[in-house]
């Protein structure tokens, strides 16, 4: 067999370089088409205040790093005429590059090619890229903006949503996924977004629903504006949904890359340190508590007095406000933080902060990221539609998650700690490595009111004057349980420690806890209460 | 952050304290519970009536269907929760209704 067909080796010299030219300058030409843009689409994208979906990688990753793959993907669509459409990158853009210098696998739909909409061959094109983030080890960053399915190619285009969510799932904590929501993503789209960690919506941009208003207001006759129903204010600050809300897509991806730098590649990776420095909070912890217990304040000041350079990256900040979690540095190591927001409700746990803490500590657990947790709660919020709503279940979701966290554990009970809500909120009982408590902790089944109104229900109302009389036992109550001594005294508590004193206790348990490692019962997997 | 965004202190009192703080705008628009009344029954999702199955002065059986409701394209069968005798139909085949609409009033 001959290497080489003989009719080419006869051909002269010239003739094979003008070949090879031709080639290279067809290639370029490809190039171009194939990255080129349809001037009336990108008008229309513009209009809208979006970018084009390359430009959004570009503003992403860092200068020059970004790698394509798959440019000259074709879809198979023989179907409604679509045989004789050609669609560029059959309207996604996939490939690999790097944030502040951190491996990234990304796609970003593109609207401007058929509406963004999602075929086969554009399904095809992310589960690759998904596959390839999955085995590097690298996190995943996927940008929506699509009408949805390619209505003509039917079940395939089904098919390669559900390829997506299978891959979302198998990939669930083992890298980071992250979605930014940069137009519609509707219908069963939405439900890969929902399967990542972490979902960015923009400003009158972003927007999420499984059924929109068009059939809302047919089957249901109720009207709604698209904003209204799936808005990014929506999605961040009512249902949950979104993790990050940002004014532009400037601002976003801003936030994008500071989340990056925060979380390790995959699970078997640390995350990056950086350089140690101290807190830059001109806050006093002394005084950050007010001195009636029914008042209150900020507790991201607390957060940000205690952690690295004064640097917190909430998470949800919007949605169920009365608890913050987000990300900070000790040491330059990344910890995920926990708190309960006095500011807000009280501070109370109920179904939403529930769920927002829970999720938020599985992926710190499953990344391992060490857990800080800091406590000031009355307890759990009453009422008819909390109960309803499924409190119990939901609620439970906390206690799972904690215990079922394997990653450093350290909590420090800034003032209340009351009820089933100080078991909740990582106590010794639910594995804490470390309990420390201020001064001003009060540690006991509920406050000193409804105890001692409880308690002495009978004596208060046979007292000569019922009033004085139980403002004393209210007395009695706080002297004997509103403290943390007596949690102390039974070992709950490991250290009674000032509050200056905060930052050195929690860089000393985080050093010496690096090493934990915990082994449980062999099983397949838990069954949390979802 | 919402909470920064409105510095109005609102109370909520949790075993006999009061705390000021603010709340969350699900928490302030949260709306207070109402039992459900078994005499009046309700549609609890909109579309249109097709077929009355009873008359008013009928006594009806736990599981009874009192009447076919077309919506999200299927022809539901809206059923009696507990034995009861019909005083009154408020839906009349042809009628469209809204969610929450009275459909049937029992004894």
């Amino acid at each position: 067999m001959e290497a080489f067909p003989s009719a080419l080796l006869d051909l002269p010299v010239e003739s094979c370089l003008m070949s090879l030219r031709k080639k290279m300058k067809d290639h370029a030409t490809k190039h171009a088409e194939a990255t080129g843009t349809h001037p009336e689409a990108a008008r229309r994208q513009k209009a809208q205040g979006k970018r084009m979906a390359r430009e959004r990688i570009m503003a992403i990753v860092d200068q020059d790093s970004f790698h394509e793959y798959d440019l000259f993907v074709e879809h198979k669509c023989a179907d409604f005429g679509m045989e004789n459409k050609k669609l560029r990158g059959d309207g996604v853009i996939t490939g690999t590059g790097t944030i502040l210098g951190h491996p990234v696998a990304i796609f970003a739909q593109d609207f401007t090619v058929a509406g963004g909409s999602l075929g086969l061959a554009h399904a095809r094109k992310i589960t690759k890229i998904m596959d390839h983030a999955i085995k590097l080890g690298i996190p995943l960053i996927g940008i929506n903006d699509s009408g949805g399915a390619r209505i003509q190619e039917g079940v395939n285009s089904l098919a390669g949503y559900g390829e997506i969510f299978y891959r979302n799932t198998l990939a669930s904590g083992v890298i980071p996924q992250i979605s930014i929501i940069l137009g519609p993503c509707a219908g069963g789209a939405v439900y890969s977004p929902a399967l990542t960690d972490f979902v960015f919506v923009v400003d009158k941009i972003s927007k999420m629903f499984i059924t929109g208003p068009e059939v809302i207001k047919t089957v249901l006759g109720e009207e709604i504006t698209m904003e209204d129903l799936g808005g990014a204010r929506v999605q961040a600050e009512l249902s949950g949904n979104a993790h990050f809300y940002a004014q532009s897509e400037a601002e976003c991806f801003e936030q994008v890359k500071r989340l990056v730098t925060y979380i390790p590649w995959n699970n078997r990776k640390k995350a990056a340190p950086v350089s140690a420095i101290p807190s830059r909070s001109e806050v006093s912890l002394e005084a950050v508590i007010p001195a009636e217990a029914n008042k209150p304040y900020d507790v991201r000041d607390v957060i940000r007095a205690v952690c690295d350079g004064s640097d917190f990256l909430e998470v949800q900040a919007m949605w169920a406000a009365n608890i913050v979690v987000g990300f900070a540095r000790m040491d330059g190591r990344t910890v995920g933080i926990v708190a309960n927001q006095p500011m807000v409700l009280a501070g109370v746990l109920d179904v939403d902060s529930s769920d927002k803490a829970a999720r938020f500590i599985r992926f710190c657990d499953a990344f391992d990221i060490p857990l800080v947790t800091f406590v000031d709660l009355p307890g759990y919020l009453p009422g008819v539609d909390q109960e309803h709503a499924g409190v119990i279940r939901h609620g439970a979701k906390l206690l799972y998650a904690y215990s079922e966290a394997t990653v450093p554990k350290i909590t420090v009970i800034l003032r209340k700690a009351y009820g089933g809500g100080y078991i909740a909120m990582c106590s010794r009982h639910l594995g804490a490595d470390f309990v420390f408590a201020w001064p001003c902790a009060e540690i006991a089944v509920m406050g000193p009111e409804g105890a001692a109104n409880i308690i002495f229900k009978g004596e208060i109302a046979e007292a000569a004057d019922p009033e004085a009389f139980r403002r004393e036992k209210v007395r009695e109550y706080t002297e004997k349980f509103a403290s943390p001594y007596v949690a102390a005294a039974n070992g709950h508590v490991d250290a009674v420690i000032s509050p200056h004193q905060t930052r050195g206790f929690l860089l000393h348990a985080l050093e010496i806890s690096e090493g934990k490692s915990e082994l449980r019962p062999a099983r397949k997997h838990g069954v949390p209460p979802f | 952050m919402t909470a920064a965004q409105k510095p109005i202190r609102q109370i909520l009192t949790l075993h006999d304290t009061a705390y000021e703080t603010a709340f969350t705008r699900k928490f302030a628009n949260r709306k207070p519970h109402t039992p459900k009344d078994p005499r009046r029954l309700k549609a609890v999702i909109p579309g249109l009536v097709l077929q009355v199955l009873v008359q008013p002065g009928e006594t009806v059986q736990p599981g009874q269907s009192l009447l076919i409701l077309e919506a999200m394209k299927m022809q539901n069968h809206i059923t009696a929760h507990d034995g009861a005798t019909v005083k009154a139909l408020h839906a009349t085949p042809g009628d469209t209704v809204m969610k929450g609409q009275l459909l049937v009033e029992f004894e």
